[in-house]
C-alpha cells in the first residue's frame, strides 16, 4: 500500500515551508547570533551561547557606556556605532508566511491522522514493539547500514516510527509554540505561553534547538531515502505508487 | 483507500468558513495595502488573525524595578549628528535643553495644535516597566514614564472618522498604528526612562512606546502626530517601502 494522497500533499507542503523556515531562520539569527535565558539579553549583557556566525564584517564597537539606573552601575546604555547584517525585512515576512503554511498543513494533518487512524496504524510505535532488545537490534542494523528496502508506503520500522512521532508530536509543536511565545501580541494575550518557556529569550533559545533537532532529522531522513531506494521513495511520496 | 478524506462537502464548509473569516476582518478595519506583494499578504494575514483571534485590550507583562536591564541604543542615536531634514532643528532644540521642543497634532482632530514638553507633563502620567523586543533578536527591560497617547488624542479632539495615527520623527522616519493600538492603555508618549529624563540615544526628548509590537514601532524622536481616516504607508521613509512589515506584533 502506498502513501495516501492527503499524506503526500501535507508532506510536500510542509517540506517546502520547513526548508523556507530553516533558511529564513538562519538569516534572522545572523542579525543577532547570541542566545540567552530568561526575559532579557542583548549585546550589553552576557550570552548563554554565542554562535559562530555572521561576523562577516568589522564591527565598530559600542560608544558612550553610561549607567542608566540609579543605584545599579552595572545597568548601562551604549550606542552602537556600526550597521549590522540585517535582512530581517523579507526574512521575517517569509518566515511568518512559511509558518502559516506549517500551522495550516500541520493542523489538517493532525486532524486527518487521528480521524483516519493513520497515526495509530502506521506512525505510533506499538507498546509491544518498544522493548529494549528490539530497539537495540534496530539501532545495530542501522549502524551497519542494513537498510530495509523501500516499500513506497507507510510500512515503517521501529526507529523510523519513533523518529517520525518525535518530529510530528514533539519537535514541530515545540517549534510552533516557542515561535508563538516570542510574539509580543500573543504574549500579551496569553502570558502563560511565554512564562511556561521561562521568558522571551528562553523561548527563542528553545526555538533554535527545536529547529536544530528538525535539521538533524532532515539530514538523516534524506540520507535514509537515498539508501533505501531513492526512486521508489520519491515516487511513493510525490505522485504515489501505482495501485 | 476508497474513502476520500477531503470531501466536496468538507471543502465547501471550509471555503465558507474562510470567506466568513475574511468578512469578519473586513469589519475589523482596513488592512494595509499589499501592492500585490506575497510577503505583505502574509503580514496582513498575521495582522488580521491577531485582530480576530486575540482580545483587543490585553496588557503586556509589567516587570519589577529589579528586572531593569542594560539597554543598547541602536539606529539613530542623535538626529543632530545626521544629515536629515530635521537635524538642524533638533540640534537647536537640544542646545536649549528642549525648552522650545514642540509636538504637533494634526489631521482629523477638532483642535489641531502643539504640545510643549511641559504641556505633556501636566497631563496624567503613566509609568510602566516593560520589555523592549527588537526584531534583531535581543531584548531589554526599562521603566518608561509618559502620557498615554489616548489622552493626547482626546485633548486634541480626535474625530469619529479617524482610523490611523501616523507619526513623523526628527530623523525623518514615518510610521503609523491603528486606533486599537493608539488607544491601548500602555501606548504612551514617553519622556522619562528609569526615573530620569529620556536620554537622546533612546529617543529623547519624547518617543513612542507601542508595547504589543516590536521595538521598531516605538518611534524615537517624535515630532508630528497626524490623525487620518486613510492608511498612509509613509512613502520612502515608511516601513512598507523599505521592505518591512507595517504590523510588528509578531
Amino acid at each position: 500500500m502506498g502513501h495516501a494522497r492527503w499524506v503526500r500533499i501535507c508532506h510536500g507542503t510542509a517540506a517546502v515551508a520547513i526548508v523556507a523556515l530553516g533558511v529564513t531562520g538562519y538569516v534572522i539569527l545572523m542579525a543577532h547570533p547570541r542566545l540567552y535565558w530568561g526575559d532579557t539579553g542583548n549585546a550589553l549583557t552576557p550570552a548563554l551561547i554565542e554562535l559562530p556566525i555572521s561576523r562577516n564584517h568589522q564591527h565598530g564597537g559600542w560608544q558612550d557606556h553610561e549607567p542608566i539606573l540609579d543605584g545599579n552601575p552595572s545597568v548601562v546604555s551604549a550606542n552602537r556605532t556600526y550597521d549590522i547584517f540585517n535582512q530581517n525585512s523579507w526574512g521575517r515576512s517569509l518566515h511568518f508566511l512559511s509558518a502559516w503554511g506549517v500551522v495550516a498543513v500541520g493542523l489538517a494533518y493532525l486532524a486527518a491522522g487521528f480521524v483516519s487512524g493513520h497515526f495509530r496504524r502506521s506512525l505510533w510505535p506499538r507498546a509491544a514493539e518498544l522493548t529494549a532488545g528490539d530497539l537495540w537490534a534496530e539501532v545495530v542494523r542501522h549502524l551497519r547500514l542494513q537498510i530495509r528496502r523501500a516499500t513506497g508506503g507507510p510500512q515503517y520500522g521501529l526507529l523510523q516510527k519513533t523518529a517520525y512521532s518525535l518530529v510530528v508530536f514533539v519537535a514541530l509543536p515545540l517549534a510552533v509554540l516557542t515561535g508563538l511565545a516570542m510574539s509580543p501580541r500573543v504574549a500579551a494575550a496569553v502570558p502563560m505561553l511565554q512564562s511556561t518557556f521561562g521568558g522571551f529569550q528562553s523561548a527563542r533559545t528553545i526555538h533554535f534547538f527545536a529547529f536544530v533537532a528538525l535539521g538533524l532529522f532532515l539530514l538523516v531522513h534524506v540520507a535514509m531515502v537515498c539508501l533505501s531506494g531513492f526512486g521508489r521513495q520519491m515516487r511513493g511520496m510525490t505522485i504515489g505508487e501505482r495501485r | 483507500m476508497k474513502s476520500r478524506l477531503i470531501s466536496r462537502r468538507g471543502a465547501l464548509v471550509a471555503g465558507l468558513a474562510s470567506a466568513g473569516g475574511f468578512l469578519l476582518t473586513r469589519n475589523l478595519g482596513e488592512l494595509p495595502p499589499t501592492y500585490g506583494h506575497l510577503l505583505r499578504m502574509g503580514d496582513n494575514l498575521t495582522y488580521a488573525a491577531h485582530r480576530v483571534l486575540l482580545p483587543g485590550q490585553s496588557l503586556v507583562k509589567e516587570f519589577t524595578h529589579a528586572d531593569i536591564s542594560s539597554f543598547p541604543a541602536i539606529g539613530t542615536t542623535n538626529p543632530a549628528s545626521m544629515d536629515r531634514s530635521g537635524s538642524e532643528d533638533f540640534a537647536r532644540l537640544q542646545h536649549g535643553q528642549f525648552a522650545d521642543w514642540q509636538l504637533s497634532v494634526e489631521g482629523l482632530v477638532a483642535s489641531p495644535g502643539t504640545f510643549r514638553l511641559a504641556d505633556l507633563k501636566t497631563l496624567p502620567a503613566r509609568t510602566q516597566i516593560t520589555r523592549h523586543t527588537c526584531e534583531e533578536g535581543w531584548s531589554a527591560i526599562a521603566e518608561w514614564t509618559g502620557v498615554p497617547l489616548a489622552l493626547v488624542l482626546q485633548a486634541a479632539g480626535i474625530k469619529p472618522e479617524a482610523r490611523f495615527v501616523s507619526f513623523r520623527s526628527f530623523d525623518d522616519w514615518a510610521d503609523s498604528i491603528d486606533l486599537l493600538d493608539a488607544f491601548h492603555p500602555q501606548t504612551i508618549l514617553a519622556y522619562g526612562m528609569n526615573g530620569r529624563e529620556l536620554p537622546v540615544p533612546h529617543g529623547g526628548p519624547v518617543r513612542l512606546r507601542v508595547e504589543r509590537q516590536l521595538g521598531y514601532k516605538s518611534m524615537k524622536f517624535i515630532r508630528h502626530i497626524i490623525v487620518s481616516s486613510e492608511f498612509d504607508d509613509g512613502g520612502r521613509n515608511g516601513n512598507i517601502q523599505n521592505g518591512w512589515s507595517w504590523y510588528a506584533g509578531i
